[in-house]
């Protein structure tokens, strides 16, 4: 909108900003005992929109708060380099749909490299197109983690993801509060 | 061995054209340090790199750098800019070769999506009414079928909700289960919220394809129903 300079009246926030909000502000419980034992291992991929293309860290700065509270803050391994410095996954701008596979994989495995080398076995893509290409990636390069949508694991930690909702999630979590 | 590049024979046309566009673009500022290219997973891909791209830039190659096809690879991820010691527009440069393509030879992938986008309101064709009547459908099963969350509430178009929602039309259209979860917390924090009948997805392949009237046009059809129709203070991108 600001590129057409289109007027409008409403305000633009984006969904990983309120999580922090309601569960800081006590309105979103979540709990991350169901992890106490399991120590299932997560890291995250910054979309480059909310990240650095968004001139500051709050939003990713949000991100991690968000899934430290649910996840435990000592199952969250970060990349290097991340936040504002992140690499991209290569799946945005199109790269998805443009249709050249090979060149957009390639890409990808720097981001792969780095995801690998966090040991977590589940990676947080709070983005489509960064969900569908780390998928892609996972499965081409032969990575044995899982990619999840930041909503699910906010639901299991509320204890009300449902038998249906576990599509993403890999066995260790598949009955997780059921 | 290649042939050495005549300079003398290259104008430099394509970097006025851009410049005119963008005219804090600094193009001509390039010190070659290669930073950009360092840290560009793009680079090398089609034999090309962001140091590359603007040198061929400034000296004028102006088609072999509209031929190349490495703009539809490079994700406009702006690394590269953010650690440039001169702020060249990088990203914004790969935005306009893209624009320069003529608009039926751009990839059909993303061509495909934006054109569905204008028809309908979502990169996967999913219609308004579709969109409604899957989200209620699936709204419905919750109700029934998930214990605590009887008195769900999920609409399209109420008037005057705080929060308008986009959804990316994956969802809709492929694992409408997906769309539970983010439902269920909006409902325990007792948001006050509905989704949009127009130009309702959070994707946009039409900024993607560099089609800045179809973009445009997307933007000013989803602002006019949100502004006049819905009034609602807040709109969240949910990606």
């Amino acid at each position: 909108m600001r590129r057409f300079k289109i007027p409008h009246k409403f305000e633009l926030i984006t969904i990983i900003e309120l999580y922090a909000k309601w569960i800081r502000n006590g309105k979103l419980k979540v709990n991350s005992d169901w992890n106490k034992d399991i120590r299932a291992k997560f890291t995250v991929q910054d979309p480059c929109n909310i990240g650095r293309k968004s001139g500051s860290n709050k939003i990713v700065d949000d991100l991690r708060f968000v899934i430290k509270q649910v996840v435990g803050e000592e199952n969250f391994i970060d990349t290097v380099p991340n936040r504002d410095n992140n690499y991209c996954c290569g799946g945005g701008g199109g790269a998805l749909q443009a249709g050249f596979s090979d060149q957009r994989r390639a890409f990808g495995r720097t981001k792969f490299n780095q995801l690998t080398a966090t040991g977590a076995t589940y990676v947080i893509a709070p983005c489509h197109n960064c969900h569908g290409q780390i998928e892609d990636i996972g499965e081409h390069f032969g990575a044995n983690y899982h990619v999840v949508h930041l909503w699910t694991m906010i639901c299991l930690a509320m204890g009300v993801l449902g038998e249906d909702e576990r599509t993403y999630l890999g066995p260790d979590l598949a009955e997780v509060g059921l | 061995m290649e042939a050495a590049i005549k300079i003398d024979e290259l104008v430099p046309e394509f970097k006025d054209e851009v410049l005119a566009r963008i005219p804090d673009a600094n193009f001509d500022l390039c010190l070659t340090c290669g930073t950009c290219t360092g840290g560009c997973a793009a680079s090398e891909l089609f034999d090309m790199d962001p140091r590359k791209l603007i040198r061929m830039l400034n000296l004028g190659m102006d088609e072999e750098v509209k031929k190349s096809k490495w703009m539809w690879v490079c994700s406009m991820c702006a690394r590269c800019q953010s650690v440039c010691p001169m702020d060249i527009a990088i990203p914004k440069l790969v935005y306009n070769i893209r624009a320069s393509v003529e608009r039926s030879k751009r990839p059909k992938g993303i061509l495909g999506s934006c054109d569905q986008h204008i028809k309908t309101g979502s990169a996967m064709g999913a219609k308004k009414d579709d969109f409604e009547f899957t989200v209620l459908d699936v709204a419905e099963e919750i109700r029934d079928e998930h214990p605590g969350f009887e008195d769900l509430q999920v609409s399209v178009d109420r008037v005057g909700a705080n929060m308008v929602l986009n959804q990316n039309s994956r969802e809709p259209v492929t694992e409408p289960e997906e769309m539970g979860p983010l439902w269920k917390i909006l409902h325990t924090v007792g948001a006050d919220w509905t989704y949009p009948s127009v130009m309702w997805a959070g994707e946009n392949y039409c900024m993607f394809m560099a089609d800045n009237e179809g973009w445009k046009y997307i933007m000013e059809e989803f602002t006019l129903h949100v502004d006049n129709t819905l009034k609602s203070p807040y709109v969240v991108n949910t990606e």
